[in-house]
């Protein structure tokens, strides 16, 4: 943040004169700005694009009325939620009813900010930024826990209470999943773990063909990671022909809008921390895109990495509408009895593998023979 | 001095499900007594759809009656209709010919066609899988259209009369049947791969709900729900009325595959292989349906003599039975329905004991119950 403040400085020497800390502040808010327009457009346009993709997989059109293709639709939506009557309910505990789609929101909102979108586009490389990802994302469980409880609705409670066991059983099974990627690259930062995943071999440089533990620790994260933000066949926090909606059936209106979008900002910070950490992030296969000028490496970059993204929560969408949804103690028993060991050896292999082949992965020393 | 688990003080939660809640297949209300998510006791609250069926019959004559037994059970009418005109018939001791008889068997397997459809398709929106749901709208979709070709309505279809069926069979409607049912028989393998055999789903049925077959006999229980315990009985063969001991088709069981006998997953599983034999019957009436009148001879006003009938009859839901008493006038003196849905309901209470609360959801749905019809 002060790099780019200061490179601001010194490219524009009209604000030379303005003290060092407002340009600093104008960059931590322009930049907010943007995560801030980009998570609420990805979930405008995700909205779209999952009821297409459903409607495509269900036999029906989806939405088709607002715009060409419907594809207003999402906007049809917001405003409608916008302009929608605030309902508290009577018996409600109105401060933390109030808070909790903001806590909600905010935890899936600020993992952003370690999102690395391209060669340089990063909020804040944090070098504990999968540690803060796992931080952050679990002040979901607190909002989710308080709308349950604030609602005063059974449901809501009974939703809130299983999205708090989910949560917290499936961040293991979540942490140990991705933690052979931070191994391999020797940091927590997410954008040193995408560059330890560069080099010429290709598609051979991600962790995902590192050695068969990271390719089994891919799969092992991406179905806890579902479990983890509640999408389907996990969604029992909202299971609809169970709980009527969960702990959010006594929101409307704006708070509504909030939890929903809080929602797929989670599909994209999963599908994000999976590509990054796995599937090359921002990477060109057989292509140096940091070698590039900067403003063309970072628009290739950045593309890269969203569509390697868009694919990943593109299969959420489609697991979303093909499976049913487990039972309360089976997704138990799947955390603690299955993901939990399995993670676990899976990360105890990765540590032999390291220190025994020295680090290096299958592909390299394919590419040493040679 | 106190352990902890004493001094923790917990208590049991009553949760109203329904009237109005996604799962309860209409307007019925479970109170759930549960201890966090395990059930303690499930009662069925049952009478928010009551209309008085059974009164409105004794004040139209026996012909008026027809279009309110479509709202006895609206997802399987035409088997409504059909049983109504047969209680009917045998207490006035009419025959229909053997052209409308043929027609009934017809439309009577499309209908249980589309009803298993809807129970297959909500039972597995029910899951949390909601695409199936709407592959089976859309066959049932094409049965509507047939249904419409026969009667021009799509759902409550008031088609039979006593004595016979209202219109004969438009042209093309048998070949049309045919193309269906060409169409509909590999989707029932689709719908298999789809989800039947899904893992998840089958953990979420097997051995969920248990009914062995003396329970469910001893409470009852009649259709695919009763078959579904292991019990061989279906009234299309065991007490065959209209044209069915003429055709060939098989009496689906559970089997218990996937779990114990009569499961959750042995009553869904009864319904899927249901709707393959109702394809079988189905080109056997077509290939055999004869020429000839569909309606035979009824008087404009007609005074059956004073007696008393019981016409059950195989309805999708189970046995749909009319109880007649005729005094000798238009109107019947008493009327009184056996509904399905109604009597599966007294075995829900003690089934339920000690399921998740999402299993009461997997239990309602493997019912395949319809409110309409539990409290006419």
């Amino acid at each position: 943040m002060e790099a780019l403040a200061r490179s601001l400085v010194q490219a524009v020497p009209a604000i030379a004169g303005v003290p060092f800390w407002t340009v600093t502040l104008l960059v931590m808010v322009v930049t907010a700005a943007v995560l801030l327009v980009f998570a609420l457009t990805f979930g405008g346009v995700g909205s779209y694009v999952l009821r297409k993709v459903a409607g495509d997989i269900q036999v029906r059109i989806g939405p088709n009325r607002v715009g060409p293709y419907g594809i207003l639709q999402f906007l049809a939506d917001g405003v409608k939620l916008i302009l929608k009557e605030d309902i508290i309910p009577a018996k409600a505990d109105r401060f933390l009813f109030v808070l909790a789609p903001y806590l909600v929101f905010i935890g899936s909102f600020a993992a952003f900010v370690v999102v690395p979108f391209g060669v340089g586009l990063i909020a804040a490389d944090l070098n504990i930024g999968v540690y803060y990802v796992m931080a952050i994302t679990s002040l979901v469980v607190v909002g989710i826990l308080m709308a349950g409880w604030a609602s005063n609705n059974k449901w809501a409670l009974l939703g809130g209470m299983r999205a708090a066991a989910q949560i917290v059983s499936y961040e293991i099974p979540v942490g140990m999943a991705i933690l052979p990627a931070v191994l391999i690259a020797g940091s927590l930062s997410l954008q040193d773990i995408v560059r330890s995943q560069g080099g010429l071999l290709g598609v051979f440089g991600w962790n995902l063909f590192h050695n068969p533990f990271t390719f089994f620790s891919f799969f092992l994260y991406f179905t806890a990671a579902q479990a983890e933000t509640n999408q389907t066949p996990f969604d029992l926090p909202e299971a609809e022909s169970e709980l009527v909606s969960g702990y959010n059936v006594e929101y409307s209106g704006i708070r509504y809008a909030f939890f929903f979008l809080a929602e797929f900002g989670d599909m994209f910070i999963v599908a994000a921390l999976a590509t990054a950490c796995f599937l090359g992030g921002w990477h060109v296969p057989f292509f140096r895109a940091d070698a590039l000028p900067a403003l063309w490496g970072n628009l290739l970059s950045l593309g890269v990495f969203l569509v390697k993204a868009f694919g990943l929560v593109l299969v959420m969408m489609w697991v979303r509408w093909t499976l049913p949804r487990l039972r309360v103690d089976q997704l138990m028993r799947m955390a603690w009895k299955y993901l939990v060991p399995l993670t676990f050896a899976n990360l105890l292999g990765v540590s032999l593998w390291l220190l025994v082949f020295k680090g290096k992965g299958i592909p390299q020393m394919i590419a040493s023979i040679f | 001095m106190t352990t902890p688990a004493e001094a923790l003080h917990t208590q049991e939660m009553l949760i109203n499900m329904g009237p109005q809640h996604p799962s309860t297949h209409g307007v019925l209300r479970v109170l759930l007594r549960t201890d966090g998510e395990v059930v303690v006791n499930a009662r069925p609250d049952m009478g928010y759809l009551h209309r008085g069926l059974e009164k409105i019959g004794e004040r139209v004559t026996y012909a008026q009656f027809m279009p309110f037994t479509d709202r006895l059970d609206y997802l399987a009418a035409m088997n409504c209709n059909c049983a109504w005109a047969w209680a009917v018939e045998k207490l006035a001791g009419i025959e229909a010919p053997e052209r409308a008889e043929y027609i009934r068997v017809i439309v009577c397997e499309l209908n249980r066609i589309s009803s298993h459809l809807i129970a297959f398709g909500s039972f597995t929106a029910d899951m949390g899988a909601f695409t199936p749901f709407l592959y089976s709208i859309r066959e049932r979709e094409r049965v509507n259209d047939l249904f419409e070709m026969t009667c021009g309505n799509r759902l409550t279809y008031n088609y039979a009369r006593v004595g016979g069926v209202s219109a004969d069979l438009p042209r093309g409607f048998l070949e049309k049947t045919k193309e269906f049912l060409d169409y509909f028989e590999p989707k029932i393998d689709e719908y298999n791969k789809l989800i039947s055999y899904n893992k998840i789903f089958v953990h979420r049925l097997a051995n969920v709900a248990v009914i062995t077959g003396e329970e469910a006999v001893a409470y009852g229980l009649t259709g695919p729900n009763l078959r579904g315990s292991g019990v061989a009985f279906d009234l299309r063969k065991d007490e065959p009325y209209s044209v069915y001991p003429k055709l060939d088709f098989q009496v689906c069981v559970g089997s218990g595959e996937r779990g114990t006998l009569g499961d959750c997953f042995d009553r869904y599983m009864v319904r899927i292989n249901e709707m393959r034999e109702s394809v079988k019957i189905l080109r056997q009436a077509i290939a055999r349906i004869p020429e000839g009148p569909v309606l035979a001879k009824v008087p404009r006003v007609f005074k059956p003599a004073a007696a008393e009938v019981y016409v059950r009859t195989e309805c999708p839901r189970g046995e749909t039975g009319f109880y007649v008493i005729s005094d000798g006038t238009v109107l019947p003196n008493r009327l009184k329905i056996r509904a399905g849905s109604f009597v599966t309901m007294n075995i829900f209470e003690k089934v339920t004991r000690g399921l998740m609360i999402a299993d009461i959801v997997a239990v309602i749905g493997s019912f395949d119950i319809i409110l309409p019809e539990i409290d006419r």
